[in-house]
């Protein structure tokens, strides 16, 4: 296997390598096929808490009282869940909390659900106007640098970031299984 | 029936290191007219939030003890996250409803509580240690034991009359209540490090 092979399988570890490195010590979660090699960590490190969502606007104020707590936190969604967020995103804005997302996309590139593209289609341009900063991935070797920029940013600088996995990224981890 | 500022009032006397969340509108107030404090974070906004808030910090900080103090409708708005809380069973987070059976910030409309929806039961559905209802002031040294004691998660529906209190309007600028809460739980764990 070479190394682009491995890091396409294994970005989910990157990400939960920068959650250490930064010191998160809460991730609130909708279960998420995307997202489940970084669930799966998450609730095997004991230094973490997993909290499961019955919806992920429960995450928001999950993550203010964390930060009123001393602790960092992320949330872990699909695209549709951002828009369950967007009121609730008001008390990130407001407060000044630092607030990292991770979305894994749907409606997007080779997407087969057409339900999935109204809320994939408007999610990016939502979360700016949430007030969020957004970076997008594509490719499995940036996922380390953007997913360290963006802790850095939302944690340094109490701001409201947010990582979109693009469906291309999250497609090319299945076509290799 | 209660009367939710003698109710508070009662449950906030000498309340120590306690967290407090407080959802917006009358709880906000009502957690004010008690007297300002830095370990209260006052909600104006973010509504069927404020038990998650509970569960972050009751989690950030297991050594202390969170009360949430909200609404009926604003705790209807997330009653979701009472099965979430149930899942994680923080032992320092209480729930208290001050439960009106109306939406007082809107005009009076009555809420599902009023229908007879029964948060305590979904309390005890959602794996609550302890969830009960409470309506008369003469109860009040057993709930007081119990947010200030009790092993959590525990949620407390408080019957209170829908008399209009005077409004006792805290800061509402988010960043200044976030940074004295915080300065405030920082000197605490100074001084119990």
């Amino acid at each position: 296997m070479d190394d682009r092979t491995k890091t396409a399988l294994h970005w989910p570890d990157l990400i939960y390598a920068q959650f250490r490195r930064v010191g998160i010590r809460q991730v609130g979660y909708v279960p998420d096929a995307g997202h489940s090699r970084l669930i799966e960590l998450c609730v095997n490190d004991p230094n973490i808490h997993d909290v499961v969502l019955t919806t992920e606007q429960e995450g928001v104020g999950l993550v203010a009282g964390a930060a009123l707590g001393g602790e960092r936190a992320a949330l872990l969604m699909q695209s549709s869940g951002v828009g369950n967020c967007i009121n609730m995103f008001s008390l990130m804005r407001n407060c000044g909390f630092p607030c990292l997302v991770l979305i894994t996309m749907r409606g997007e590139f080779a997407e087969f659900n057409p339900w999935q593209v109204p809320m994939g289609s408007i999610t990016e341009a939502s979360l700016k106007l949430c007030g969020f900063l957004t970076y997008r991935v594509d490719e499995p070797d940036h996922v380390d640098d953007v997913v360290g920029g963006g802790c850095d940013m939302a944690f340094g600088g109490d701001l409201q970031v947010a990582i979109v996995l693009s469906q291309r990224l999250i497609g090319r981890k299945e076509w290799t299984k | 029936m209660l009367d939710r500022r003698e109710f508070v009032q009662e449950l906030l006397i000498d309340r120590q290191d306690l967290l407090v969340v407080s959802g917006l509108g009358s709880p906000t107030y009502d957690v004010a007219a008690c007297g300002d404090h830095p370990l209260n974070f006052y909600l104006w906004g973010a509504m069927g939030g404020a038990a998650m808030i509970g569960l972050g910090l009751a989690l950030a900080q297991p050594s202390l003890r969170v009360l949430v103090l909200t609404g009926d409708g604003e705790a209807l708005m997330g009653l979701g996250s009472l099965a979430t809380i149930g899942v994680k069973q923080p032992v320092n987070l209480v729930i208290v409803v001050l439960d009106n059976q109306h939406y007082g910030e809107t005009g009076m409309q009555p809420s599902h509580t009023r229908a007879g929806i029964d948060l305590v039961a979904v309390a005890k559905a959602c794996k609550f240690v302890d969830a009960l209802h409470v309506s008369e002031i003469g109860a009040m040294s057993h709930i007081r034991d119990l947010v200030h004691n009790g092993g959590g998660p525990i949620l407390v529906q408080a019957r209170i009359s829908n008399d209009a209190a005077p409004r006792m309007l805290p800061s509402r600028d988010g960043h200044a209540i976030k940074l004295r809460f915080m300065e405030a739980l920082g000197r605490l764990d100074c001084m119990n490090s």
